[in-house]
Formats: structure tokens, sequence, C-alpha cells
């Protein structure tokens, strides 16, 4: 397996935050890569190191080969950035937004890439519109246009579907899937463990530095833990008497709870126990595969 | 260079699109320098005056009339007593009270001095100024009036005392029009007002919208952003330029007497030193509200009033005068009134020219390097 980008030993401080611990990992060709965590975990100060617009306190990164710090222009040729915000001309329209980024690019005889990106992204029926006119959805969909028009190698999203609605999300998700089928390298930030679950691999990050890193079914798998799902009532007591009386992780769910323990057989009379002298009703009980947000708690919680 | 003339294409084309910004950009100045040609007249015109006639004879009545006959006073009130005076000048319903004593005529008669004397509401200084020069014109007009007519009652021969009359010819401006001296000033202002603050806020914009990230992660080298930021402005200012000439020599009817080709390419030399304080600006300013007010209150007053537009530069202090050497409006303006009023050109102003092209290129490349390096 190729890796694209070679990430070492990155460091990042403000003054004395340190929002990047000195990080190390790789990110492999044609892959979808999840930058994975809480809101100040480091995920797009990570980012913003990689594609350049931040210099690094310590530690380098290779990225196509090219020195980060020595090789910037090189690299800025071959990749594609997405910022939070969707950084668009709000008074040009989608074809002239496009047609901008194509221009410093270099790009010429853009209009048949154009073309396709904006049949890819079904946003041709709007081409003439003003980018202010259009919802967050369009506005994603169009940055994402506008990154992809010199066809970057690898491109950077950060937290691409943050304050984006669920059918545009979707939509967004088929064509970033359509993506990789052309063999573009994905690497993204996201805070949503779901969208974590459709990566190749995942980096979990939560203060600086990296929790776990792998496919998200091994992330799991490190685990070794067996989750308990419990619906009961009343569910606050439950989780409160589970949290004070027994070593066991437990999340609390709406009307359930997810209990971690590590045998079963073992574990789950004891908490079956306790429910009984609490006069708490258990109403349905079984196991499930940990979730993302399981391990994630729980690696957050070692 | 295909990359900066597209760059310069958008922003044109975004700045076409910003209906508002238009109209600010091309409107306000011809209502500006409307406005203030009109305003900003210092000429004296009409004098309001009051008279406290103590003596109300045939001699003092006609020494009213003088005054009358002059056309610069307007005699609006007759006072009968001191009081009477102080309550007009007070609330400040005339210019100027001119008290004549009891025994004018008598000590006139007898060929003694008269003093006559005026009462100045003061609080404009430079018009008080002005109306007293009138009133000793009117009153010396007369008094010669009185000693000619004496000689030719009496036949008597008067002492020769030697009189000097100056000859006065004004050259440049030779109605004084003090709208003659300001606009061409106004036009210094309003290309200065146009073009910095229009630079200090379209680079704020950017970075605000977000969009200079995401400039800086594609190829395009800050030296192309530059100088595609400054050409759309260049061409703005000038358009503003030709506007507000048009304006003048049409509405105002103020001829330029010297090169109009020296006048646009003294512009463009000031424009880089307005363009070069506007990048510096932006690369400070966080927000363009934050670029507005450091553009106006920050660089741009302090400017307007220490370039001579407002206040002469030789009655500030002498620290104050070696400031306004740095002020390159200061250049401008004396290169405006060259060109416009005395039709002198580049032989006579090349200094100011020399001075407005260092002082532009000096800013422009510390404030480009500064934004070079803010962005790296």
């Amino acid at each position: 397996m190729e890796s694209l980008i070679k990430i070492k030993n990155l460091k990042k401080k403000y003054g004395e935050l340190i929002a990047v611990d000195g990080v190390s990992y790789e990110v492999n060709k044609g892959e979808m890569f999840g930058l994975v965590g809480p809101d100040g975990a480091g995920k797009t100060t990570t980012m913003r190191m990689l594609v350049g617009l931040l210099n690094p306190d310590e530690g380098n990164a290779e990225i196509l080969g090219h020195d980060l710090l020595t090789q910037k222009n090189l690299i800025k040729d071959e990749i594609g950035y997405l910022s939070q915000r969707f950084s668009l001309y709000g008074d040009l329209s989608i074809d002239e937004n496009i047609e901008f980024f194509a221009d410093i690019h270099g790009v010429k005889n853009f209009e048949q890439r154009r073309n396709e990106l904006l049949e890819f992204t079904r946003l041709t029926p709007f081409r003439d519109r003003l980018a202010d006119k259009l919802s967050g959805g369009m506005k994603q969909k169009l940055a994402l246009a506008c990154t992809l028009i010199h066809k970057p190698k690898i491109i950077f999203l950060d937290e691409p579907t943050t304050g984006v609605d669920p059918v545009s999300r979707r939509d967004f998700w088929k064509i970033l899937s359509n993506l990789l089928k052309d063999g573009v390298t994905i690497f993204m930030t996201t805070p949503y463990l779901d969208e974590a679950e459709r990566c190749s691999r995942v980096a979990l990050m939560d203060k600086g530095s990296i929790i776990s890193c792998d496919t998200p079914k091994n992330v799991k798998d490190s685990m070794h833990m067996q989750v308990i799902e419990i619906v009961c009532n009343p569910v606050r007591t439950a989780y409160n008497m589970v949290k004070a009386s027994t070593n066991y992780e437990v999340q609390m769910y709406g009307d359930r709870l997810n209990v971690a323990v590590n045998n079963y057989e073992q574990d789950y009379p004891i908490i079956k126990d306790l429910f009984e002298k609490n006069s708490i009703v258990e109403i349905d009980k079984r196991i499930i595969t940990p979730s993302l947000e399981n391990v994630f708690i729980h690696f957050m919680n070692k | 260079m295909k990359t900066i003339y597209e760059f310069i294409i958008k922003e044109l084309l975004q700045l076409k699109r910003d209906k508002k910004m238009m109209a600010v950009i091309f409107i306000a100045p011809i209502l500006q320098l409307i406005l203030l040609g009109y305003a900003a007249n210092m000429d004296v015109e009409i004098i309001h005056t009051a008279i406290f006639d103590q003596d109300k004879t045939e001699t003092s009545r006609e020494f009213i009339r003088s005054f009358e006959k002059s056309g610069y006073f307007s005699i609006d009130y007759y006072a009968e007593s001191y009081d009477e005076v102080t309550e007009l000048i007070d609330k400040a319903k005339t210019i100027v009270t001119i008290v004549i004593p009891k025994d004018f005529e008598k000590k006139l008669n007898k060929r003694e001095t008269v003093s006559i004397q005026t009462l100045f509401e003061g609080s404009d200084g430079n018009k008080s100024s002005i109306a007293l020069g009138y009133i000793q014109a009117v009153t010396n007009r007369y008094s010669q009036n009185i000693v000619s007519d004496i000689k030719d009652k009496y036949g008597m021969k008067l002492p020769i005392a030697g009189s000097l009359v100056p000859e006065v010819r004004v050259w440049y401006n030779p109605e004084m029009k003090t709208r003659n001296y300001m606009v061409p000033g106004i036009m210094g202002l309003i290309l200065m007002i146009t073009t910095l603050s229009l630079m200090s806020m379209a680079v704020v914009r950017e970075r605000e919208i977000g969009t200079l990230e995401q400039l800086i992660v594609t190829p395009l080298k800050s030296y192309q952003l530059i100088l595609g930021k400054l050409v759309p402005f260049t061409i703005v200012g000038f358009v503003v330029m030709l506007i507000v000439m048009v304006i003048m020599t049409q509405w105002f009817g103020i001829i330029i007497r010297g090169s109009r080709l020296f006048l646009l390419f003294a512009s463009l030399l000031f424009v880089l030193s307005n363009l070069g304080w506007g990048l510096l600006i932006s690369t400070i300013s966080k927000t363009q509200n934050q670029a507005m007010m450091i553009s106006v209150f920050a660089v741009m007053m302090p400017m307007i009033y220490l370039s001579g537009f407002a206040f002469p530069i030789d009655n500030m202090p002498q620290i104050v005068q070696y400031i306004t050497y740095l002020i390159p409006l200061r250049y401008f303006i004396t290169i405006l009134h060259g060109i416009v009023l005395k039709g002198t050109g580049f032989s006579s102003l090349w200094p100011e020219a020399l001075i407005l092209f260092v002082m532009g290129v000096g800013i422009l490349t510390l404030s480009a390097l500064r934004f070079s390096k803010k962005i790296e």
C-alpha cells in the first residue's frame, strides 16, 4: 500500500495550549481517511498544517512525496482543500466561481471539466445563480466542485457536513464515494461518529493526541469488551446507580443504557441484582456490537 | 500574467455586482464635490451691519451712505443705545456695528480727527478681519473725499502728504474665490478616500468570507493577488478622477490651466501611496468594519488635516509642519493647485511628483512584504 501522506511528529501550540501534540500516522492512496474527535481535539489544526495554512512548531509531513516545509508550492498544485465555511464568492455565480478557481489553478479548457463537475454535483440547473442565493447543501457542493476543478490527487475536507441538512449530507457522501472510485484520496475531519464508520480508516483524536488509528472495525475490536444495551425505567436512577456502585463504563441513550463489560456471564448478574435492589424495572436487554461512540468514550475515559 | 488578468476581471465583476458600493464609489464623489464646492466658500459677500449714530447729522448720514454704496455692507439695524448694540452682538445678528460719535460733524468741520468705533462679533475671525478690511477701505475713501472737498471749497493749499496707493493684481485666482482654491483640493481628497478605503476593505473582505484562506491553498502567488487587487482599484480611481475633473470644469467652470495628462500622471503616483496604505490597513484589520474605522480615523482624517487642505501649513507649529512632509496628500494638493490654478507643469512640479512616486513605491513595497509574510 502506497502512503500519500506521512505525518511525522506534528506539533502545534497556541501559547500554553497544545493543540496538536506530536502526532504521527500515514494515509494510504485511494482511501477515505477520517480524523475523528470532539470539538477542540486538534483536528482542524492538523488539517490546516497539512494544507499549508499553518506552520507546525515541530515535526513535518510528506505529502505526495513532497516535503511540507520546503516544497509547499509543489504540494499546492496537487491538493484540494474544503474549509469548514465553504468559502465562496457570494456575488459570483456558480459558473463564475468554478471558472475563477480554474483560472488561478491554471487549468486550461476547463469548460468540459466544469460541466462534468456540475453534472456530478447536480448543480447544472442552477449554474447561473449567485452563490449567496444557494442553500447550505448547494454551497457545500459548489465549494467541493471548486476544489476539484484542477483534478487534485488528495482532497482535504474539514468537517464537510457540519451545518448541512440530512438529504444533502447523503448526496454529498454519494459524491465522495464516486470520487473514491476515481482514485482520489480523501482526508476528512468529522465530529460525527456515524460518518467515521464510513471511512476506510479512522484516527481517533482527543486533546491533541491520537488515541487509536485503524479501520473502524479494528478500532472497535481493540476495545475487547462487550456492550449490553438495557432498556429500563427509571433510566436516570439506573444510570446513577451503575455509575456509583460499579466500575463499568456506562452511557445513557434516551430510554436505555449502554454498559461496557468484560464478560457478560459474570457481569450481567451484578447489574441485574443492583436493579432489583433499587426497584428499577428492566424492560429489555441485548448484547450489541460496540459502536465507534462506545469505543471513543471508552478510550477517552482511560 | 493570465492569472493576474483573470483576478482583475473577477474583482471588476464583483464590483459591478455590488450596486450599493458602485453608488458609493461613483455618485458619492459627485455629490461631495458639489456640496463641498459650494459649502467650502470662505468669501465674505455681504457684511451684516448695525449703525449706532449718535450724531444724527447730515454729515453722519452721508458717511453711512458711503457704506451702503460700497455694495459689501447691508445695514440691517439702527441702534439707539449701547445696550441695543450689545444685544445685537450677543444674538449674532450683525458682524459689525459702527458707532458714530456725537461730535462727528462738529469735529470734521473744525478739521479735527474723528475716531469711529467699530465693534465686531469676532467668533468667526476670518470673516471679521475681511470686514475690517472693507471698513478701512470705505473710511479711507471717505476721508480722502473730505480732504479734496475742503481743497475745492477753500482753494487752500494743504501740506503735501505723500500717499501710497497699492495697485493690487492677483495672479492665478484673480477673483480670489476660495472655491477655485478648494475644489482642486477636494479632488485630491476624493481620490484618496475612494482608493484608500476600497483597497483596505477589499483584502479584508476576502479574509472575512474565508476566500483568502482558500486562495492561499492554491498555487496563486501573493504578488499576483496584490496586483490583482491593485489594478482594478487604480482603474476605479482614474474613473473617479475623470468624473471629478468634468464636474470641476463644466459645473464650477474652473479651467485647468496646465496639462491634463500630467494631472492624470500625478494622480497615478498619488494612487500608489493610497493603495499602499490601504493594503497596510488590511494586514492589520480582521474585519471590514475595523478596516473602515482605521482608514477613516487613523489614516485619512489626520492626512486631511495635515495636508494643508483645511488649514494653512504655514500656520502650524514647526514640529507639526515637519510631520506634514510625510503626508502624500500635501504634495498632491500642491501639484493640483499648480496645474489647475497656475498652469505650471512638470518642470516646476517634478520634486513633488518624485516624492509621491518614492512614497508610493515605498509604502506599497512595505505593505506588500508584510502581507505576503502574513499569509505564508
